[in-house]
């Protein structure tokens, strides 16, 4: 029980309602370890995101139950969930949702600032966080000086400043080329995944299957199967 | 947090200075109209500050403002000093009677004829001259602004030259003699101001069979001003005010029977939907940008209440450029036109409307704000 991070049972969500309702998940059983990389895949529209939005405590579930280390969104309110997450969930984003007039410092200095650090500690901190990402020399650089693949870097940066226990990482290297994508694959696997923290990633990209340590494959609203990554990988003919 | 507010909101330069533009537009447009609104309405009553030392204005029932002429007979003073609590009472007339200047042109002037006795009722300061030189034969005194202006005398080569003290002048056919210029509060109609005698003024004005305007009055000492009004209206039938009493009066039948306040307040309504329109329609477009930045906040744990307190910094601060400009702007502009025909009065009491209104535009602007990123789903940070 202890080293499970997040546990997901029988959750459903339906979008709408009447002839325009959709049931983005219907009945999904999942578990995360702690120190676990799991990624979901599977094709548009068959619930990745809607599942780690939820998970992440942003979006609200219909039915069923997910417990993040033991806590459940359902049973907090809006400030407590915004707490909960301000303090134990990181984020990654697909197009990385740096603040544009913010220096990197200050964009990875944000999660400090919403959990009451003072403004100079937390710069602090954040330059020691960018210099663990191998961007030391950028502190003062805003976002649109930057390359897509530093812009994520600085991302990463900003979802584990204020040590999260559990990170969410929406299509992480869809806007990079390949090269890029795989060494900031290469980070969050180094920097993020440890004993006490977990890690999901929702991504379409087949070339960063091999980070996972598990994969979840999803499709309309299911999980259709969750197995190791070489094995999923000899599944799919990757290999 | 704070910080992260003013440089989302600084780092938007175009949209920054939009609404601080708007809101400099409409602090300004509010203060200066107000100032000029209120400077008129100070000249409806200009001759009753200048006038201080009577307690009481006494004059025909019939009277609505300070330049209604309504002539009374002579006796009425003899009248008044009857009632029981008057100290003194004396004459005065008031009335337009035209000027020819030496280049033949006419100027309708507003002719002060004072008690011959006292001088009472006369100008508040004198720069040339002194005041009991209206008893020289012809004697007149004139204002400051009209010996520059409406009555200097046009040279063969186009030049004004100011009316000096021993120049000569007509009015209504009478020869008079400047012996004093004194300085005078301009009047609602800015015509020139010209002191005389009462006995004088009764010569130049054409001829009718009442003259006198008002019967000024003072009080004995330990005499209440307004109960001493009530016994003389009692007494003589006439209408009996102290000077704030007329000044109200006179206001009254501005804001009342001209088109004046609604002009102004027109232009000052306009001011303010012109500021909620730009500046609201500009601040609601800058959160809308910035929706998906807000949303990430919002995900990474910033609780509603931080969110409403980054967008009031903003609407602060942008209130407090837009406003600090708009009312210095308002306020050169008043000290620009200080030696003007234009009339501008800015008390303090001014800037606490200008600071309401631009308050009241950024709350609306605010408001509107706020209401987006309340319901702002922070799921929306996972959309592409």
């Amino acid at each position: 029980m202890n080293n499970i991070a997040v546990r997901c049972k029988g959750v459903v969500k339906t979008y709408g309602s009447g002839d325009t309702q959709v049931r983005a998940l219907r009945g999904i059983d999942l578990e995360v370890k702690t120190g676990e990389l799991m990624m979901l895949v599977g094709p548009s529209g068959s619930g990745k995101t809607t599942l780690i939005s939820i998970i992440a405590g942003v979006l609200e579930r219909d039915e069923g139950e997910c417990l993040v280390f033991g806590h459940d969104f359902k049973n907090m309110n809006h400030r407590e969930q915004a707490l909960f997450r301000g303090q134990n969930i990181g984020f990654v984003f697909q197009m990385f949702n740096l603040i544009p007039t913010l220096s990197a410092a200050e964009n990875i200095a944000a999660p400090l600032l919403i959990n009451g650090l003072k403004r100079r500690d937390a710069l602090e901190r954040a330059r020691e966080v960018l210099s663990r990402v191998g961007m030391g020399d950028r502190t003062r650089s805003l976002p649109s000086e930057l390359s897509g693949g530093q812009q994520q870097r600085v991302a990463i940066a900003r979802a584990i400043v204020h040590n999260p226990k559990f990170i969410v990482c929406d299509e992480p290297t869809s806007a990079l080329d390949h090269e890029t994508g795989h060494k900031v694959m290469e980070l969050l696997h180094d920097v993020v995944v440890g004993v006490d923290r977990a890690l999901v990633v929702v991504t379409h990209d087949s070339r960063i299957f091999e980070f996972a340590h598990r994969i979840a494959r999803m499709d309309d609203g299911h999980i259709i199967s969750i197995s190791d990554s070489q094995n999923f990988r000899l599944n799919e003919n990757f290999n | 947090m704070n910080f992260i507010a003013l440089k989302m909101l600084i780092g938007d330069r175009a949209k920054y200075l939009g609404i601080v533009m708007g809101l400099t537009f409409a602090s300004l447009l509010i203060t200066q109209q107000s100032a000029i609104f209120l400077g008129l309405m100070t000249r409806t009553f200009g001759f009753l500050t200048d006038t201080t030392l009577p307690d009481i204005w006494v004059m025909d029932p019939k009277v609505q403002y300070i330049d209604d002429l309504k002539p009374l007979k002579e006796t009425e003073v003899l009248r008044v000093r009857g009632v029981e609590g008057v100290a003194w009472a004396v004459p005065m007339y008031k009335g337009l009677l035209k000027a020819r200047l030496p280049n033949g042109t006419f100027q309708t002037c507003n002719v002060v004829g004072l008690d011959d006795e006292t001088l009472i009722g006369g100008p508040p300061q004198m720069l040339q001259g002194k005041l009991s030189d209206l008893r020289r034969s012809d004697a007149i005194i004139v204002d400051s602004f009209s010996v520059r202006d409406k009555l200097a005398r046009v040279m063969p080569d186009g030049r004004r030259e100011p009316l000096k003290i021993g120049d000569t002048m007509e009015l209504n056919d009478h020869r008079a003699v400047v012996v004093g210029i004194c300085k005078v509060t301009r009047t609602f109609q800015s015509q020139p101001v010209i002191y005389t005698t009462y006995s004088r003024a009764t010569v130049f004005a054409p001829r009718e069979r009442k003259l006198m305007t008002f019967v000024l009055v003072n009080a004995k000492p330990g005499q209440d001003s307004h109960v001493l009004c009530q016994r003389i209206q009692q007494g003589t039938g006439l209408a009996a005010y102290t000077r704030d009493e007329f000044k109200k009066l006179t206001v009254r039948y501005f804001m009342k029977y001209t088109g004046i306040p609604i002009n102004f307040g027109v232009t000052v309504v306009l001011g303010f939907i012109v500021g909620i329109a730009i500046a609201g329609q500009t601040f609601h477009n800058f959160t809308l940008d910035n929706l998906r930045y807000f949303g990430t906040l919002k995900a990474m744990g910033a609780t509603d209440w931080t969110l409403l307190r980054m967008i009031l910094l903003q609407a602060a601060m942008v209130g407090s450029i837009g406003y600090g400009i708009g009312v210095g702007a308002a306020s050169v502009f008043g000290t620009l036109s200080g030696n003007t025909e234009l009339s501008f009065r800015f008390p303090w009491q001014l800037l606490a409307v200008s600071a309401t209104a631009v308050t009241l535009i950024c709350a609306a602007s605010a408001a509107l704000s706020m209401w987006k990123v309340i319901r702002l789903e922070p799921a929306i940070v996972f959309k592409s």
